[in-house]
């Protein structure tokens, strides 16, 4: 019996299976007669019905763009504005040929390759009977040329539309970013119901990364048309929502004196309020105007922009990766002092060696420092000390104790796009680069050299952390936002990450009055940059050396040579008691910390706290 | 035994059909459809010309693959059938990995050519369920009929995380298909579908926003004007206004004058309806079910289990997607993408479709070398 189970029974098998098919085409044409039903009941009995709408069938609907959210600065200055402008815009339904029409109105008008390449892309995704923008920003001379014209344009039309506007232009650009054209990708990423009668998106920045919040929910009315389209009157309306509008952290005032005080500078300075993690200014150098990109920057400008060697474009602030050179001091000696192993001081004869390995690590003073304690070595910057402190702590500890810090990680800051720096592990090393982790790259990552990369932003916020003896925030632009329902701004909290805490709190003070005697010291390295402050600034000074640049054939000799000077960084809070600002500068190429970067970060102090300069 | 047989064959006279390995049925009814969608599909495109050149074109291609698969004999068909299962589970994982586009990834871009690996498993899903069912008697046991829902399943979701819901559905039903026809018990059919109305809700909790949307605007066509909401009003008015005789072809106002989207993909059928009114859709409906009555019978004629339960499922899925076009465009079903068959304007589904009524005239045609 069992055994029959397994022999295929051919006549019982087919039996079966014309028993489904029989069952499938009746269920296929019970399936298909309800078809016919819902045909009959909308084409026999809702037919009049049907008539009638598709008669009376002149309803349009036309979305109603919202308006963009505007964005302040921390002192209610206007950063990002909309402002109305021509456009000259094109219904392809109402248009026989297009490209006929479009080569016609160039006479009046000048259209570029750019514009006409952006119009047929949206031809194609829109409905045929939605206004297309082909130009945007027509001047006064523009519109009254193809007014006069206008007879000849068939569905053609001057539209005046909302475009945005940075008053700030430059100053403000690597943190608030622009809006742009949709592109294709952005197209796919979109809701395009939401998005139906909008034209541009946010880019980069804040533009970008509050591009929900800013961007408000699309409204539409219901229009009856005529035969030939032309709008009869409006149905019904429901109205957009405009964006909410933010306000930053960001003092733009105090962002564009930075900028201005770094002059020929490339470099980044960001300051950050210790307390709470707002960040202040967010100054990337060199910066560009965001305003041609808006309506479409035209490919020459920015292929200057794109190729410039000063990179203009590129986010320094939290992109730019520099070694962060002897402004890890602090915090390594931090480390040292939390492990009980940087109390005693050495003799620093100007070089160090490593056992059974003759290479001798210098120290950036030839003839060394001498006796040097760990307050001597933050003050005058004693490579010597921190080469044996590096090697004492090991390359484990010391990456465990920078990761409470935040090197070589993001900070978490609310603009999209920053990089995680780099600090250094036997792990890291072992996965990238396939490689043990060798005792001397211990010592160099001790003054910070090596691998070890941060950005400015995350030097300055372990710096704020510093300051607050271990209180971590996370940096913060956007302040509050408030939407037109909302009687007062919503507040953005400040998020506080897990404190850095030390064995001994007494430490903390140690660390922060050396840095402090950097610049308030007969021997610091800063000691210039206080002269005559009313305050007191606690900092550290660091040189970068350069890497990398050196194959690049494109330079002059001259400029080759300025290219390969080191970076000069300073980190640094102040008031000394009760910091209320963070900061850190990097110059790039400017030779040493102490003579370039520690004057910028106290004019930005002065500024912020004296409101000298402003 | 061999040879008595090939001398039969050979005293008769071979056809031209026949020897190309034709059902004229089945030809006639799928030349009269792709024909009327034509008619149909210049009026939808405002009488451009070229969009008529290029449906042809297609058709041309579709119609030469289906010829060129028809003459594969279908024990080749069977012996191929689970690697090249596996090659489309292969490509549906790489197109999850490496596919073009962010967000959405159906497409694979090989260099010389571009294409949706799902297409692939259209047609070998049933093939492989088929070929696994074929080597033991039927009914299924309960143990293999578990590894027919997993081999059902993995393509299932890979494709609806691509994220391609409408494709996942048609595949996932192809699939049920062949376990109907292999004559599962009914109670285990009652209780599938018991479970599935239960599972609902969990379905919901993994659909993406705008697939959410979509169920909603099916259930709210007023609430959502700007989006797929639009698309059934306008096909509603374009279908109820067409009344019992339409029309009339090129005046359906509703396409003509723009306000019904997609016409010529997958909203078409409104156009049809508009134009040609109900009178116009029964015989369109005529010919879709005599296409379909004819794969049955055609299923019912192979030799074996492999074949009836892969001609089966082919019948069934070309009525499923008939169904829901139909259904979503007169507001029964929510707005999922997918195209009339023989009718819409557009490639990659086309092709599919031929290549399964190949393997259908391929099933019919060799039957007679091998009957005893």
């Amino acid at each position: 019996m069992f055994r029959q189970l397994h022999i295929k029974d051919h006549t019982s098998e087919v039996r079966l299976f014309k028993q489904r098919a029989i069952v499938a085409i009746i269920v296929i044409i019970i399936m298909m007669l309800g078809i016919v039903g819902r045909l009959v009941y909308l084409q026999i009995f809702s037919h009049q019905h049907y008539t009638t709408l598709s008669q009376k069938n002149r309803l349009k609907i036309v979305p109603l763009p919202p308006t963009r959210g505007l964005i302040y600065d921390r002192n209610g200055l206007l950063l990002a504005k909309n402002i109305p402008s021509f456009s000259l815009e094109l219904i392809p339904e109402q248009i026989k040929d297009i490209d006929d029409t479009l080569i016609r109105l160039n006479k009046l008008i000048p259209i570029s390759d750019s514009d006409r390449k952006h119009f047929r892309r949206l031809v194609k995704q829109k409905r045929r009977f939605q206004s297309i923008p082909l130009r945007y920003r027509l001047t006064e001379e523009e519109v009254a040329r193809f007014s006069v014209n206008r007879h000849l344009f068939k569905g053609a039309s001057i539209q005046a539309r909302l475009i945005r506007y940075y008053p700030f232009g430059e100053a403000g650009v690597h943190t608030i970013g622009y809006v742009g054209r949709i592109d294709t990708r952005e197209l796919q990423r979109i809701d395009s119901a939401n998005y139906s009668a909008t034209t541009h998106i946010g880019k980069l920045g804040i533009e970008r990364s509050y591009e929900k919040i800013l961007h408000g929910q699309v409204g539409y009315q219901q229009e009856e048309v005529n035969a030939q389209n032309r709008t009869l009157r409006i149905l019904d309306k429901t109205p957009p929502i405009a964006g909410k509008n933010l306000t930053l952290n960001i003092d733009i005032k105090l962002q564009r004196f930075a900028d201005e005080a770094l002059g020929e500078y490339r470099g980044s300075i960001v300051a950050i309020d210790p307390r709470n993690g707002e960040v202040l200014i967010l100054v990337s150098k060199p910066a560009y105007d965001p305003n041609p990109f808006v309506t479409g920057i035209d490919s020459k400008s920015y292929a200057a922009l794109r190729n410039s060697p000063d990179k203009p474009l590129f986010n320094r602030a939290i992109l730019g990766q520099y070694p962060p050179g002897s402004t890890v001091k602090p915090f390594i000696g931090l480390a040292g002092l939390d492990a009980g192993i940087a109390n005693n001081s050495l003799f620093c004869p100007g070089w160090y060696e490593l056992e059974g390995d003759d290479r001798r690590y210098r120290d950036w003073k030839k003839r060394g420092h001498g006796d040097t304690d760990l307050d001597k070595a933050i003050v005058q910057s004693c490579d010597v000390y921190f080469y044996e402190l590096a090697q004492r702590l090991r390359i484990d500890k010391m990456y465990k104790f920078m990761s409470l810090f935040g090197f070589g990680k993001k900070t978490g800051i609310d603009i999209l796009g920053e990089l995680p720096g780099l600090f250094p592990s036997r792990e890291w090393k072992r996965r990238k680069r396939h490689q043990a982790w060798f005792p001397g790259e211990t010592l160099i990552t001790g003054i910070g050299q090596g691998f070890t990369l941060t950005t400015p932003l995350q030097l300055s916020s372990a710096t704020a952390t510093l300051s607050m003896d271990g209180l971590h925030f996370r940096p913060s632009i956007v302040h509050s936002m408030q939407g037109a329902d909302d009687p007062e701004p919503i507040l953005t909290p400040a998020t506080r990450y897990k404190s850095v805490l030390l064995k001994n709190p007494q430490n903390w003070k140690k660390i922060k009055r050396s840095m402090m005697r950097v610049l308030h010291s007969a021997r610091g390295t800063a000691r210039g940059s206080a002269q005559g402050s009313s305050y007191k600034i606690a900092g550290k000074t660091g040189t970068a050396q350069v890497f990398g640049i050196a194959q690049d054939a494109e330079y002059n000799a001259e400029e080759l040579d300025k290219r390969l000077h080191d970076h000069s960084l300073f980190i640094g809070f102040a008031p000394f008691e009760k910091p209320t600002i963070a900061i850190a500068v990097i110059a790039e190429n400017g030779g040493s910390g102490g003579h370039v970067a520690a004057p910028l970060a106290r004019k930005v102090m002065d500024a912020y706290l004296l409101g000298k300069g402003l | 035994m061999i040879s008595n047989n090939y001398t039969a064959a050979n005293r008769r006279r071979y056809s031209l059909a026949e020897s190309f390995h034709i059902d004229v049925p089945l030809m006639i009814g799928l030349l009269l459809t792709a024909a009327l969608g034509l008619v149909i599909l210049y009026s939808a495109g405002n009488q451009n010309e070229a969009i008529i050149y290029r449906q042809l074109t297609r058709l041309a291609v579709a119609f030469g693959i289906m010829v060129v698969i028809a003459q594969i004999p279908p024990q080749q068909l069977r012996f191929w059938t689970p690697w090249l299962f596996a090659i489309g589970i292969v490509l549906l994982i790489a197109v999850l990995a490496f596919g073009e586009g962010k967000g959405v990834s159906r497409w694979l871009d090989l260099g010389f050519v571009r294409f949706q690996p799902s297409e692939i498993i259209k047609i070998t899903l049933p093939m492989v369920l088929a070929w696994y069912l074929a080597d033991a008697p039927l009914p299924p046991k309960p143990s293999r009929v578990m590894v027919c829902i997993i081999l059902i399943i993995v393509p299932t979701l890979l494709i609806a995380k691509q994220p391609d819901l409408g494709t996942s559905l048609v595949i996932a039903s192809s699939g049920v298909f062949v376990m109907l026809l292999s004559g599962i018990r009914w109670r285990y059919i009652f209780s599938a579908m018991l479970a599935a109305i239960a599972a609902a809700p969990a379905l919901w909790y993994f659909m993406h926003d705008y697939q959410r949307q979509r169920v909603l605007t099916f259930l709210n066509p007023e609430q959502d004007l700007l989006g797929s909401g639009w698309h059934i009003v306008q096909s509603k008015i374009a279908i109820g206004s067409g009344g019992i005789y339409g029309k009339g072809w090129l005046n359906g106002t509703q396409s003509h004058l723009e306000f019904l989207p997609e016409r010529s993909t997958d909203f078409i059928f409104a156009v049809f309806g508009e134009e040609f009114g109900l009178m116009g859709i029964l015989v369109l409906l005529t010919l879709y079910l005599f296409i379909i009555a004819r794969s049955l019978y055609i299923s019912a004629q192979a030799q074996n289990t492999f074949g009836r339960l892969v001609g089966g499922s082919i019948a069934i899925t070309f009525f499923f997607n008939i169904f829901v076009n139909i259904g979503m465009v007169t507001g029964l079903l929510p707005v999922v993408g997918l195209p009339l068959p023989l009718v819409s304007y557009g490639g990659t589904s086309m092709v599919t479709l031929m290549i399964a009524f190949g393997i259908l005239m391929s099933l019919h045609t060799h039957r007679k070398l091998l009957s005893q």
